[in-house]
C-alpha cells in the first residue's frame, strides 16, 4: 500500500538517476563503447520512470472520472 | 553573420507564436476561446518580462561569464553568471542583443505550448505563475546548456562526442521543454469534464474553429523559417548563403509531414482529419528545427514523413491508453516530434558520434528538466489550485474568468444537425 502511494516519487527518481547515469558515463568512462552502453542504460531507466509516472497518473485520472466522481 | 538578415529572421518569429495561438484557440471549445487568447497574451507578457529581468542572467550568452564544475578532469559549464535585468548584455556586441531578442521571443513560444493542453480548465493566475517559472528557471537553464556554450554544446570539444548537442531551431530547447511542461500540467489538472465516460472511454470534443487552426498553420510556417534561420546563424555560425538550404529543409520536412498525416488519417478514419493534419503540419515544423542547417533535403523529407505519420498514433496513445486529455495535441506535436527531430539530427548527420550527443541531450531533458518542471508545477498546485473549480468546469472559462463569452451572439440551433 505504501509503495503504491510512492509510485510517482519512484518514477521521478528513476528519471533523475537515469539522467545522472548518462552524465556520469560521459565524465567517467573514456571508452566510447562503455560510454554508449551506460548512456543507453541511463535512458532506459528514464523511460521506466516515465512509464511509472504515466501509468500512475492514468490510474488517478480513471479513479477521478469514475461514476461516483463529482467532476 | 549578417546582422540585418538575422534581425529580419528574428522579427518573423512572433508569427510562429501567433500561428500556434490561433491553433490552440481553434482546437478548444467556443466557451473558452477568449480565455485561450487572453492566456496567450498574458504568457507573452509574463515570459518576456521574467526572461529579460531574470532569465537572461541564468541563460547567459556565448562567451559570457558562467559557473562551472570540474568533474572527471573536465570543465562542466552548468549555469550562466550574468547580471540581472540584462545589465551588460548589450555591451557584448550586436550578437548579444540579437540572442537576447531571439530568446525572448522563443521563450514565449515555449510558454504557450501548455496553454493548449490546459484548454477549458487551466486558470489564468496559475498560467501566469507556471509561465514565469518556465521563463525564469527551466528554459534559461537548458538554453544555457545548448545555446550559450554550456556542457551540452561542448560535448564535442570536451569529450569528443560528435560536434556537441545540435539544436539550431529549438526542437529540444523550445518544443520538448514546452511539451514536457504540457505533459506535467495534463497530469496535474486531469481531463476536461465530459472527456471520459464513467468507464474511462474517451469521447470526442471537436475544436470549434478549424479554419483558424489551418490559418494558424500557414502563419506558423513563416515564423518557423525565421526561427530556424535565426537560430542557425546565432548559435551555429550559419552563413547567409546557408539560409536557402535551411528554408528548403524546413519546407520539405513540413510538406512531407503534412502529406503523411493526410494519408495515415485517410487510411485510419476513411477521410483525412483536418485537426490532425494541422497537428501533422506543426510536427513537421518542430522536427525540422534541430538539424535544419546540417541535414540534406532528402533527409528532411524522411524526417517529415516519420513525424507526420507518428503524430496520429501518439495522439491516440495518449488519449486512449494514458487518459491524457490534450485538446490541441501539444504533447504529441511538440514533445513527440521534438524528440524525433533531435534524434534525426544525429541519425542523418555525417559526423561520427553525433547520435550519441543527441541522445545525451534528450536524456538531460527527461532526467533533469521534466523532474524540475513537474516539481515546480506540483509546488504551485500546492498553494494555488491549477484547475478551475467544478462550477468553472460547467460554465466554461470565458464566463468564469473573463465574465463574458467570445461569441455573445453565437447560438447553436440543435435542429440544424438533425437529418432532413
Amino acid at each position: 500500500m505504501a509503495l503504491e502511494g510512492n509510485v510517482k516519487l519512484v518514477g521521478i527518481l528513476f528519471l533523475f538517476f537515469g539522467g545522472a547515469i548518462a552524465v556520469a558515463a560521459i565524465a567517467l568512462l573514456p571508452s566510447p563503447v562503455e560510454r554508449a552502453c551506460f548512456i543507453a542504460a541511463g535512458v532506459a531507466l528514464e523511460l521506466l520512470g516515465l512509464t511509472l509516472l504515466a501509468r500512475d497518473y492514468a490510474h488517478d485520472a480513471k479513479n477521478a472520472l469514475g461514476p461516483r466522481s463529482s467532476r | 553573420m549578417s546582422f540585418a538578415l538575422c534581425l529580419l529572421c528574428i522579427l518573423l518569429i512572433p508569427l510562429a507564436t501567433a500561428g500556434l495561438a490561433l491553433m490552440h484557440q481553434g482546437l478548444g471549445r467556443s466557451r473558452s476561446a477568449a480565455h485561450a487568447m487572453v492566456a496567450t497574451l498574458c504568457v507573452l507578457a509574463v515570459t518576456s518580462l521574467v526572461f529579460v529581468l531574470f532569465g537572461i542572467s541564468v541563460a547567459g550568452s556565448s562567451g559570457s561569464s558562467s559557473y562551472s564544475l570540474v568533474l572527471g578532469g573536465s570543465s562542466w559549464d552548468w549555469i550562466g553568471a550574468g547580471h540581472l535585468a540584462d545589465r551588460g548584455i548589450f555591451f557584448q556586441g550586436p550578437d548579444g542583443g540579437l540572442a537576447l531578442c531571439f530568446e525572448m521571443f522563443v521563450v514565449a513560444m515555449a510558454g504557450i505550448i501548455p496553454v493548449s493542453t490546459g484548454s477549458d480548465r487551466w486558470r489564468l493566475l496559475t498560467i501566469c505563475i507556471a509561465s514565469a517559472l518556465l521563463a525564469g528557471i527551466a528554459f534559461p537553464l537548458f538554453a544555457h546548456w545548448v545555446w550559450s556554450g554550456g556542457w551540452l554544446a561542448k560535448l564535442g570539444l570536451n569529450f569528443g562526442i560528435g560536434t556537441g548537442f545540435i539544436d539550431a531551431g529549438g526542437s529540444g530547447t523550445i518544443h520538448v521543454l514546452g511539451g514536457l511542461t504540457a505533459l506535467s500540467l495534463a497530469w496535474i489538472i486531469g481531463p476536461r469534464r465530459g472527456k471520459y465516460t464513467g468507464d474511462g472511454f474517451p469521447t470526442a470534443i471537436p475544436g470549434h474553429n478549424i479554419v483558424l487552426v489551418l490559418f494558424g498553420c500557414l502563419l506558423a510556417l513563416i515564423g518557423w523559417i525565421g526561427l530556424n534561420s535565426a537560430g542557425s546563424m546565432l548559435f551555429y555560425n550559419a552563413a547567409p548563403d546557408a539560409i536557402p538550404r535551411i528554408l528548403l529543409n524546413t519546407m520539405l520536412c513540413t510538406s512531407a509531414a503534412c502529406l503523411a498525416t493526410v494519408v495515415t488519417t485517410r487510411i485510419r478514419y476513411g477521410k483525412p482529419d483536418a485537426s490532425l493534419i494541422a497537428n501533422g503540419w506543426v510536427s513537421g515544423l518542430v522536427a525540422s528545427s534541430a538539424g535544419c542547417a546540417v541535414i540534406s533535403p532528402g533527409a528532411a523529407v524522411l524526417i517529415g514523413l516519420v513525424a507526420g505519420a507518428a503524430v496520429m498514433y501518439l495522439v491516440e496513445f495518449l488519449e486512449l491508453k494514458l487518459n491524457i486529455d490534450d485538446p490541441g495535441g501539444a504533447i504529441s506535436v511538440h514533445a513527440g516530434a521534438g524528440v524525433w527531430g533531435l534524434l534525426a539530427a544525429g541519425i542523418f548527420s555525417s559526423t561520427s558520434g553525433q547520435l550519441l550527443a543527441q541522445i545525451v541531450g534528450i536524456a538531460a531533458l527527461l532526467g533533469f528538466m521534466l523532474p524540475l518542471i513537474h516539481g515546480l508545477n506540483l509546488l504551485v498546485n500546492l498553494f494555488v489550485k491549477q484547475r478551475v473549480d467544478a462550477d468553472g468546469d460547467r460554465q466554461g472559462m470565458d464566463v468564469r474568468e473573463l465574465g463574458a463569452g467570445a461569441y455573445p451572439e453565437f447560438v447553436v440551433h440543435g435542429d440544424e444537425f438533425l437529418p432532413r
